[in-house]
């Protein structure tokens, strides 16, 4: 006895793209404004410490510069934990795949600061063969603060900026799909047809 | 990867271990920079351990060959980011000494000062960050609030907080501004009151003497045997400074201020007590400097230098002693305008490779110890 139903015939429908409804409008604008606020001044930071960098670093985050009063918190135990990742430092190309893969590792909505010459473009390693040009290259930055090595100051200000562009962020147009649910129904392309009097 | 058995108690003919390869690195919250150790473990204890260094190159050496003497300074500082004047005076001096240059009496006094100020930016870095990676967060606020002291002097002198780039061939960039050696004498002054703080929060603390002592000893024959040098060569009583053995700069007429700190015990708690004590030595000797330096009469504080600077043709050794340990340039010219090869020997780099000696039969636990012990700047390992 044959238990296996006989195939149905399935076409494919173009399904509306999701929509949140008619208030989505207006609810939106208050409520990205509290959660921009909250994630402004929440920034677990990820120290990618390469090199003299690094110690300027450390020194903000020390009592007489102080960047926690900004809401940057420097405990974040890795890379999986973090909101912010600062890339202090020359980027070698043997380092590089470390940086990709621990920026790859943290979740989203994930930020990086470029701090010093070095992270920014390569520096005073312009020339050198084993140094990546900047670690923009390999991961997506956000602010660059120049310097060799930068004041703290810098850092702080370079964190008041990016903290500027995550207020007025809309994380709905920046994770906005990419493609509308209904092109997942859709059938397979049809190939070309061939041109007459092809041989083949 | 080889299997062990374990022969104590029941079934001690059964329970097989094999061996863990633990990868720690490069960026790794204990090894405070991007240095790789691949340990072999059995259980909790290492049974081998090697360094894998190379994640911090940067060809500093071949740079070295396209950039003119002038511009060799702005990179050799860069190297060992914590003693950015000492790295630079290596330089300039192998660069004088190929040139004949006399230096003036008052640039030699102000360098050796500087020297001085930055080997105690240098330690209490180390001091702060030693008893963090080993669990105390406090004294590193400590450190800092130091450093910052003396960093502002610094500032004021040269304009860099780190790389200060204030040493020229032939001399410094520019005099000591008025009021200066006022300012150091109380920066100097301030660190070393605060500094009995530091000792009272870190060095009679139980639990950082109980991880420290007796943990990681370095015996003297692996110092002479891997070429380790500085703080921690002393702290296994090697007594080998070259400010003393072989003075360069002021060093020779400072010899009743200068004391050589040495420990015979060579654990991290003897490396550590090293430290502490070499810098209430450098303030002694920053005060010696100061006072000195108020003696001497006003006068030129660098030579004048062609446009084109090119050493002569020859090869010299000028090595010193760095915070960290020995730093050597071994400079080969041909009479061009940049060296032909200017080797670099940095003290982290012999002092790192200790560790394949020192962590097999530790337990992890003390790997953090033993390796922040060691007081290396991995930009110093990789140049």
């Amino acid at each position: 006895m044959d238990l296996t139903p006989a195939p149905v015939e399935r076409t494919p429908v173009d399904l509306p793209p999701p929509r949140l409804g008619v208030l989505s409008r207006l609810a939106p604008d208050p409520v990205r404004l509290v959660l921009n606020w909250g994630r402004r001044y929440s920034l677990w930071v990820f120290n990618f410490g390469l090199a003299c960098c690094a110690i300027e670093f450390i020194a903000s985050s020390m009592a007489k510069h102080d960047f926690i009063r900004l809401g940057v918190i420097p405990f974040a135990p890795g890379p999986r934990q973090a909101d912010l990742m600062v890339v202090s430092g020359t980027v070698s190309d043997k380092m590089a795949p470390a940086i990709k893969r621990l920026y790859e590792q943290m979740p989203e909505p994930k930020y990086v600061i470029s701090f010093g010459s070095c992270a920014n473009c390569g520096g005073p390693y312009w020339d050198s063969y084993c140094v990546t040009k900047g670690v923009d290259q390999i991961v997506p930055v956000d602010v660059y603060v120049p310097g060799c090595p930068p004041r703290p100051e810098a850092l702080l200000q370079g964190i008041l900026k990016l903290q500027e562009r995550i207020a007025v962020e809309n994380p709905a147009a920046r994770y906005a799909r990419k493609l509308p649910a209904a092109a997942l129904g859709r059938p397979l392309v049809a190939p070309p047809t061939p041109p007459a009097g092809d041989a083949r | 990867m080889t299997a062990r058995t374990v022969g104590v108690g029941i079934g001690a003919d059964q329970l097989d271990t094999t061996d863990m390869v633990l990868n720690i690195g490069p960026q790794h919250p204990s090894t405070h920079g991007v240095l790789r150790l691949r340990l072999v473990l059995d259980g909790e204890r290492i049974v081998s351990a090697e360094p894998i260094v190379g994640y911090m190159h940067r060809g500093a050496e071949k740079l070295f060959e396209v950039r003119d003497y002038r511009q060799i300074v702005m990179l050799a500082n860069r190297h060992d980011w914590l003693s950015a004047f000492a790295n630079e005076l290596g330089v300039v001096l192998a660069v004088e000494r190929m040139l004949g240059m006399e230096v003036p009496q008052r640039a030699v006094w102000a360098r050796t000062l500087l020297a001085e100020l930055n080997r105690v930016l240098n330690h209490l870095m180390f001091l702060g960050s030693y008893p963090l990676e080993l669990g105390a967060i406090t004294p590193i606020f400590h450190a800092f609030r130091e450093r910052e002291e003396i960093q502002a002097v610094m500032e004021e002198i040269s304009g860099g907080r780190m790389h200060f780039m204030f040493n020229r061939v032939g001399g410094l960039k520019e005099d000591l501004p008025a009021g200066w050696i006022g300012r150091v004498r109380h920066a100097v002054a301030t660190v070393r009151t605060r500094l009995s703080g530091l000792d009272d929060l870190v060095s009679g603390n139980e639990i950082f003497r109980a991880r420290t002592r007796g943990v990681g000893v370095l015996t003297p024959a692996l110092v002479a045997a891997y070429g380790v040098s500085g703080p921690i060569a002393r702290a296994s009583g090697v007594d080998f400074d070259l400010r003393r053995d072989e003075p360069y700069l002021a060093y020779g007429e400072l010899a009743d201020v200068l004391r050589v700190v040495t420990r015979e015990e060579g654990d991290c708690l003897a490396r550590f007590e090293c430290l502490l004590e070499q810098v209430h030595v450098s303030l002694d000797l920053a005060d010696a400097c100061c006072d000195r330096l108020d003696e001497l009469p006003q006068g030129p504080v660098n030579l004048r230098l062609p446009k084109v600077l090119k050493a002569p043709e020859g090869h010299t050794y000028a090595w010193t002693e760095n915070p960290l340990g020995l730093n050597g340039y071994y400079l080969v010219s041909r009479g061009e305008k940049t060296p032909w090869r200017l080797k670099l020997r940095s003290a982290s780099y012999n002092n790192v490779q200790v560790l394949t000696e020192l962590l097999p039969g530790c337990l992890i636990a003390d790997m953090v110890a033993i390796l922040g012990s060691l007081f290396f700047v991995v930009g110093d390992i990789d140049k």
